[in-house]
């Protein structure tokens, strides 16, 4: 049995069971599509969310970006997990007891105003746009690579499925599959980390590897982490436990990935789910105690990671690399070119060279020549793949690889058997599947409920508004997968990290003044919101896209981290903005004394 | 500091809840919001605090957790794992507070 035939297997059984539970669980009514009925139990959707909130980009590349930066990566595990106390203890008790099925409809009762519900229908479908995108070309590359059908395919096929289980089921079919993806998720992470760290450092748990011994080889054992630093400096690299990025950034990135967690729209309706405030509550720990499983392994893998592709690649003559080297050339995820001409592979960091960069060849992505380019323009010296792109003879490093490589590769590196990377796969396609699904179903509700029934047409039924939100599931669905085929070139994997930024810019100051002041009036939130998000869409268009260069930065803020400058200027503009205008009536100032009373959520959904 | 924590949180524990008797819903907010409020310190401590503005000082001083120095190891296990705890905390702290002012539901 080759490998190519396990991951069918895998992937195959995977699939049938998620869509198996979500027929069997299909919505029938909006309440059971937009809640699930509110009666899901607090374990389960704490599972669920779990699965919601760990997207592709996060199974994939974030052990890749821990290996490559090491201290600095700690600003997305703690971002991203940090955020989650925020949204628990300020967020979700207050905005569940409101007992309104969706983001949009709580500012737009809150602050009583239309204006308000439409500008927050438009940041919710921006931000899970930016976001969608990710998800779905994340499904593509992986099912290309599997089976070698184009990303275009994989992308259709991706997109068909969720809609089939999201656009179909609703909240009810998600929920049962979200559950079934984190446990696949969670054993397709952990194993081959488990499995390398005994290989590596004797201990069975990995994050005990990672602060114990290195004893792989027969030398004397040295501390595991003094042993990553020492490889990172001989070869031209900072030291894996201190960083590069300055506090100032790293403080701000942080804390825009807080924020922007606790602020969005498809983490926020999974906790509308469950019976009571108590539930959610208890749900919230459930949640960030199944997330910490997998991002405290994180930092692990990628340790090991570093350390195994250092040991196998490094000065290894291109003869005698191991088979998956080749494989991953293929797939144009790894590539060595050899510029010293001496058929080995050497790979060096930034310091090794003048002008202090390491890139291996010129251009952001590596490029190959046409199938029916003459064999010695595809094929060198030694028998590997050569590039298009023209060599960067400024530095010695030759190997180039994607951050991706790290999960992907980690399982062949360490020699593990082929179902684990089978599993690992399935992995990689349920975390894709379960976010872009929950990010789906806040995209046809923000359309149908909030848009079509509560400000174009009140006078829907029932049937006609979960109708409504098939379809619109179905458009975004298009859009989505559109784009995931023809990314805006780069755009794609930074804008999720950025669609963060907006929900901090945005959603996050406007709910969180919503619910613990009175006084805050529409007017003041819908200059905050406003302003608040352009200033942020505008600080990164301009670096991003109008070649603003790195020296104009704001304090030195990359646009990664200007989402915490836009939600400061939001909270600002707000209160100064209320301050000169009426107060709030009083049904409205009553409200918000009463969602601070625990007691009474009743169901979730009743309009 | 973990008695820096503890300090806190008996702080949080013990402090009497004031006119409660007569006026209910406000007494159950104040004392929510110095929940809040310390539990959202500590949350600020273990993750900006330890991992990002006194890390070098951290690194340097504080005594390693197996090998890895302690700003290092806050930042990519620790506050994560101080987060988990925060929750935990703050649902029995919440659900206690709860009860006692009578707004427990039914299960």
């Amino acid at each position: 049995m080759t490998q190519d035939h396990l991951n069918f297997i895998f992937i195959g059984i995977s699939f049938a069971i998620y869509i198996g539970i979500a027929v069997k669980s299909r919505a029938a009514s909006t309440k059971e599509y937009y809640t699930a009925g509110g009666g899901v139990s607090s374990f389960a959707n704490g599972m669920a969310t779990a699965a919601d909130w760990m997207s592709a980009a996060t199974f994939i590349s974030m052990a890749g970006t821990v290996a490559i930066s090491g201290y600095d990566a700690s600003r997305f595990l703690m971002g991203w997990t940090g955020g989650f106390v925020l949204l628990t203890i300020l967020m979700v008790p207050y905005l569940r007891k409101f007992g309104k099925a969706t983001v949009p409809d709580f500012i737009g009762d809150r602050y009583y105003s239309k204006l308000a519900r439409g500008v927050a229908v438009v940041c919710a479908i921006f931000i899970c746009m930016t976001y969608i995108m990710g998800q779905m070309r994340g499904v593509g590359v992986v099912f290309s690579q599997l089976f070698g059908i184009g990303v275009p395919a994989g992308v259709l096929i991706g997109a068909s499925i969720v809609f089939f289980y999201a656009g179909l089921g609703g909240m009810k079919g998600i929920t049962y599959t979200q559950v079934a993806q984190y446990c696949v998720m969670a054993f397709a992470y952990t194993i081959p980390a488990i499995f390398i760290a005994i290989a590596m450092t004797g201990h069975v748990i990995p994050q005990l590897g990672l602060i114990g011994d290195f004893t792989a080889s027969g030398e004397p054992v040295v501390p595991f982490l003094q042993k990553l630093n020492n490889i990172n400096t001989e070869l031209g690299f900072a030291e894996y436990t201190s960083g590069k990025l300055s506090t100032m950034n790293m403080f701000c990135i942080t804390a825009a990935l807080m924020c922007g967690t606790a602020g969005l729209p498809h983490v926020i309706v999974r906790f509308f789910t469950v019976k009571n405030v108590a539930a959610v509550r208890k749900s919230a720990c459930w949640t960030l105690l199944f997330i910490a499983v997998i991002y405290l392994t994180a930092p692990a893998i990628g340790a090991f990671a570093r350390v195994n592709l250092v040991e196998k690649l490094h000065n290894t003559p291109y003869s005698e690399v191991p088979g998956w080297f080749q494989e991953f050339e293929l797939t144009g995820q790894m590539a060595w070119v050899d510029k010293n001409g001496d058929g080995k592979i050497q790979y060096f960091g930034p310091a090794k060279s003048e002008l202090g960069s390491a890139s291996v060849f010129q251009g952001a992505k590596p490029s190959y020549p046409g199938y029916d380019a003459p064999e010695n323009q595809r094929i060198g010296r030694h028998g590997e793949r050569l590039l298009a792109n023209k060599a960067d003879d400024s530095n010695p490093n030759e190997l180039w690889f994607g951050n991706d490589i790290m999960v992907m590769a980690n399982p062949h590196m360490a020699g593990l058997p082929m179902w684990v990377i089978a599993l690992l796969m399935a992995g990689c396609i349920a975390a894709a599947l379960s976010t872009a699904a929950g990010l789906l179903l806040v995209l046809s509700t923000s359309i149908s409920h909030d848009l079509m029934k509560k400000i174009i047409k009140p006078d829907l039924t029932d049937e006609e508004e979960v109708n409504y939100a098939r379809f619109a599931s179905f458009a975004a669905l298009i859009v989505a997968a559109y784009f995931g085929i023809n990314p805006p070139s780069a755009f794609i994997a930074k804008t999720v990290a950025f669609a963060f930024g907006l929900a901090a810019s945005s959603f996050f100051p406007t709910l969180l003044i919503g619910i613990f002041s009175k006084r805050m009036n529409r007017e003041g939130a819908i200059a905050g919101m406003l302003s608040g998000i352009s200033f942020t869409i505008g600080y990164i268009v301009y670096f991003q896209f109008l070649g603003g260069h790195a020296d104009q930065y704001f304090l030195g803020i990359t646009p990664e981290g200007i989402g915490f400058v836009g939600m400061l200027i939001n909270f600002g503009v707000s209160f100064l903005v209320s301050a000169f205008t009426p107060a709030p009536p009083q049904e409205v100032q009553d409200m918000v004394e009463n969602i601070h009373i625990p007691s009474g959520a009743g169901d979730a959904s009743e309009h | 500091m973990v008695s820096f924590i503890g300090r806190v949180l008996l702080l949080v524990l013990i402090a009497p809840p004031s006119d409660m008797e007569n006026n209910h819903p406000r007494a159950h907010r104040r004392a929510c919001l110095r929940i809040v409020i310390a539990l959202l310190s500590i949350w600020f401590f273990v993750s900006f605090g330890c991992a990002i503005l006194f890390r070098d000082w951290l690194d340097a001083n504080a005594p390693q957790v197996g090998s890895a120095p302690f700003g290092f190891w806050m930042a990519q296990q620790g506050a994560i794992i101080c987060f988990v705890l925060l929750l935990i905390v703050y649902a029995f702290l919440m659900n206690r507070l709860d009860a006692k002012h009578g707004y427990t539901e039914a299960k």
